[in-house]
């Protein structure tokens, strides 16, 4: 027991002692040994996560650390505790072996940057919080961790702080978030006044064992909860700060906002999978969000121009599907995607970082185009990775998506078309991006040209590690033998999944899937390969494509809606109620003074008078205190 | 042997007390010269020791005592202060009349 | 009430407390009223002296003696010192506003009669007084006391004389001209 709170304690402090490491003394100790320590920190979380799940494994047992207590208002009990179960374990995996592959990348991926230690003690500062919003054993440390890791995206977002642009997209996600964390806020709020706790395993028992449950409350915490994941995990309506989150620096936008932050939302569902297992209607809103999510994030990131734009958009539609197969309750496959996806996107994002450091910061694809030759690694690792998010067979995104849309197809049959739709969108656009960049010839200045090289090794050894990982990654899940169903079988109240047989519709839809990847491809080689179409420039841009191309407008609406008529509401109180206000406050402050300016008069200085004053209030206290009664 | 208090009585010891004391607080008031305030104040003192002994031998104790030597001590101490005070202020205003010292004014 | 004793059957204590206490509260009033600031200061020495005269009637020997020196001694030296010093006499005597001699008048007779009414309204003493015939106040038990339960603030009155000394030195020292 002692042990295993330790590991806890190493496993957490670790990350948050390299951030303060690198935040008081990382200037003096320079660029390489503050990449390097930050990297070992989250190293060293890793080979302890290893440690866990291997004991995990043995063991099957959970893991549970209570270090105090810390709220205690009447019934209402609150540890702050850790809980280290299948799916922490799980989630801390990634966040963790990813988490280090990002740093080390990073070293070399951000060296020239001034403000490097700053970069190492916020990404530091993330994969702290990170693990604590994974391992809480209660809401409320999850949300800690959910505050945290907001703050770290703000401010990594806004890493180039020199530009205005950046800060205002910085702004917009924390803006975006804090919707989202209300609505998380009041689902903690009415789960903790039904059952006056926010433990989870308190929380499951107390649900399983309650006899007459108010339903419809739950399904309003569950609805609160979900606004919340929407919020973190970039879902319609709350998703349009995760594309302008792309002005961070490359590695956070791999490890933030495609890997770990933004599937909090999915693990606080399948966290509380029993909470949303009694909510039916709340379910169906997810699935049904998730699938028009998928698809219109899948629409905009047909037609953009800016590499890391396209893999943003492709990442909200993969949180889509992920939050399709949620509303299913089938956790244990949007758990398999997080995985699956967190490998490719990871090697997609470093892979976009590896083509802009190579071309000195160009992030149009337009610009681009014949990097095959000049950067063979960078192309073959992205080139896995692009077939792998296609669901191109045999890897990992193959298995995932399958099974999504599997069991899309067995609960409605509209969902499962429209998220087929924007998995052969996804192929698509994902290869319309690796012809744009990698073929034909460049596109760029001759200057560019000249300058074209592969990335150094500390860049490209985490691409092939993830490569790997993204070939390799869907073993976990094979279809009928699923390892990652019977690791995680503990975790749920339902017989997962029912036992899929593998008949022959199933086979079906596995080829009309295929199909339709390959179709995706085939026509993006035909009109980026073959007919060798260069995406026009903005001016010329006409008709839908136009549409799609500034995001169907939703910034525009939304600053029309909400900007607007807040702004409105603002300038209404400064005008008014602010003057009216002030001059209540002031009037009060000039009364006051009035009557000390007057007040002061009766301050003679005169000795003999304060003394007679004295003598009268001794003898009216004295005549009081004894003569009184 | 006989306690004093037995022909004198405590409370004469009280009465008189009180008019020492009350004679100190009017010298306080009435002159302005703030040598003759300090005197008045040494009455007030004087006022309490005398009670603080009138108990002692009352009580038969001998920590009434004990504390009137604290209060020489503490008396002491303030008049030596207090005079060289008053002759510092004497040096800079020409007078000692409590009426020039207004600097506690508002 | 005051009890007054009859003169005629008096005991040579009374007597002798009655013409104590007369010239106390007589002295004591002298120098208030008295013009000059010297004047003043004797008639606090015999006011003083008379008190020790108190002390010695209670029995309390070591207290008059200290009294006498540190009074009548010490302090009293000290203002006729300062007196003399300042070189005060009748001259400066300062002008005194009505209203501030009847406000002295009027808070004196207030305080007189609010402690007077509490001492009438307070429990009055019932039978005769102790004597335990311990001895209680010898020099050689206060002495024991002084030095046993009050050994810490006996010290403590040590370093604040020690502090108003040099308290003292440092106020009235002239200032050097800048």
């Amino acid at each position: 027991m002692e042990m295993d709170t330790n590991l806890a304690l190493l496993l957490v402090l670790t990350p948050f002692l390299g951030f303060l490491i690198n935040v008081f003394f990382g200037k003096s100790l320079g660029k390489t040994v503050s990449g390097t320590i930050g990297t070992l920190a989250v190293a060293i979380s890793f080979i302890v996560t290893l440690l866990l799940f291997n004991q995990i494994t043995t063991t099957g047992k959970a893991i549970e650390v209570t270090l105090f207590d810390w709220i205690q208002i009447s019934n209402l009990k609150i540890n702050l505790g850790f809980l280290l179960d299948q799916l922490s374990v799980l989630w801390l995996l990634f966040v963790t072996g990813i988490g280090s592959l990002i740093h080390l990348y990073s070293i070399s991926y951000m060296h020239d940057d001034e403000n490097l230690h700053k970069f190492f003690s916020y990404l530091n500062l993330f994969v702290f919080f990170m693990i604590t919003l994974v391992i809480g054993s209660n809401l409320l440390v999850l949300f800690i961790g959910w505050e945290g890791v907001g703050l770290c995206s703000y401010l990594l977002i806004g890493f180039w702080h020199k530009n205005q642009d950046y800060n205002d997209a910085a702004k917009k996600a924390f803006i975006m978030n804090r919707i989202g964390d209300l609505g998380l806020l009041i689902g903690m709020f009415i789960i903790g006044s039904m059952f006056s706790t926010l433990d989870y395993a308190t929380l499951k028992t107390a649900i399983a064992g309650a006899s007459n449950l108010n339903l419809p409350l739950l399904s309003l915490a569950a609805l609160c909860l979900f606004i919340g994941a929407c919020g973190k995990s970039a879902q319609i309506p709350l998703y349009t700060w995760l594309p302008d989150a792309m002005a961070g620096p490359t590695p956070v936008s791999a490890l933030i906002h495609a890997a770990t932050m933004v599937t909090a939302g999915i693990f606080m569902v399948t966290r509380l999978n029993f909470v949303f297992d009694l909510a039916p209607d709340v379910q169906t809103v997810i699935a049904v969000i998730g699938a028009i999510t998928s698809l219109v994030a899948a629409t905009i990131g047909l037609v953009q121009n800016d590499i890391k734009k396209v893999l943003a958009y492709s990442t909200v539609s993969q949180l889509g599907l992920m939050f399709l197969a949620l509303g299913f309750g089938a956790y244990e496959v949007a758990v398999f995607h997080v995985i699956t996806h967190a490998f490719f996107k990871a090697c997609l994002f470093l892979g976009s970082g590896s083509v802009i450091h190579g071309l000195h910061g160009e992030q149009d694809m337009r610009k681009m185009g014949g990097l095959r030759k000049a950067m063979p690694i960078t192309f073959w690792t992205m080139l896995i990775s692009s077939l792998a998010i296609s669901g191109v067979p045999f890897f990992s995104g193959f298995f995932s998506k399958d099974e999504i849309l599997l069991t899309a197809f067995h609960h409605s049959i509209p969902l499962y078309v429209v998220g087929s739709v924007a998995s052969i969108m996804t192929a698509f656009y994902m290869f319309r991006l690796m012809f744009l960049t990698f073929f034909k010839e460049f596109r760029g200045t001759e200057e560019q040209k000249h300058h074209l090289h592969e990335s150094g090794a500390l860049i490209t050894f985490p691409l092939m590690i993830l490569a790997i990982l993204a070939t390799f990654g869907g073993l976990i899940s094979l279809p009928g033998n699923s390892w990652l169903n019977e690791y995680l079988a503990p975790l749920f109240t339902k017989v997962a999944g029912e036992e899929q047989h593998l008949g022959t519709t199933e086979y079906t839809l596995m080829g009309v899937a295929v199909l339709g990847g390959l179709l995706g491809i085939l026509i993006a080689y035909i009109k980026y390969f073959k007919q060798n179409n260069v995406p026009e420039s903005d001016e010329n841009i006409t008709g839908l494509t136009k549409v799609l191309y500034n995001k169907y407008y939703v910034d525009e609406i939304y600053d029309a809606i909400f900007v607007r008529s807040v702004n409105g509401l603002s300038v209404f109180f400064r005008d008014y109620i602010e003057t009216g206000l002030s001059t209540l406050v002031f009037g009060l402050g000039k009364i006051t003074d009035e009557l000390a300016f007057q007040g002061k008069k009766i301050q003679t200085g005169s000795i003999g008078l304060y003394l007679f004053v004295f003598v009268l209030g001794l003898c009216a206290i004295v005549s009081y205190i004894f003569l009184a009664q | 042997m006989d306690n004093i208090l037995n022909q004198i009585g405590i409370e004469n010891y009280i009465f008189l007390s009180v008019v020492l004391f009350c004679i100190g607080i009017f010298g306080v008031l009435y002159r302005r010269n703030a040598i003759i305030v300090f005197m008045s104040i040494e009455i007030m003192l004087n006022a309490v020791n005398l009670l603080f002994v009138a108990f002692s031998t009352y009580h038969q104790d001998a920590q009434g005592q004990v504390f009137v030597f604290f209060s020489m001590a503490v008396a002491a101490a303030e008049v030596a202060v207090g005079l060289a005070i008053l002759v510092s202020i004497f040096r800079n205003l020409g007078s000692i009349s409590i009426d020039n010292l207004k600097n506690l004014k508002g | 009430m005051i009890h007054i004793p009859d003169l005629a059957h008096a005991t040579t204590v009374q007597v002798i407390f009655c013409f104590l206490a007369f010239i106390t509260i007589a002295t004591a009033f002298m120098t208030i009223f008295s013009r000059n600031p010297i004047h003043s200061a004797i008639y606090l020495v015999i006011c003083f002296f008379s008190i020790a005269g108190h002390y010695l009637l209670l029995n309390a020997q070591f207290l008059a003696i200290v009294h006498i020196i540190v009074y009548s001694g010490a302090i009293m030296i000290l203002f006729l010192f300062t007196i003399m010093l300042m070189n005060l006499n009748e001259r400066h005597q300062v002008h005194r506003p009505r209203i501030t001699r009847l406000g002295a008048i009027v808070s004196f007779c207030l305080i007189l009669i609010v402690l007077i009414a509490i001492f009438i309204n307070s429990k009055p003493i019932v039978g005769g007084y102790d004597s335990t015939g311990e001895d209680f106040q010898s020099i050689k038990v206060l002495g024991k006391i002084l030095l046993n339960e009050y050994m810490v603030p006996f010290e403590f009155a040590s370093i604040l004389l020690l502090v108003a000394m040099i308290g003292t030195v440092l106020l009235s020292k002239k200032e050097k001209l800048k």
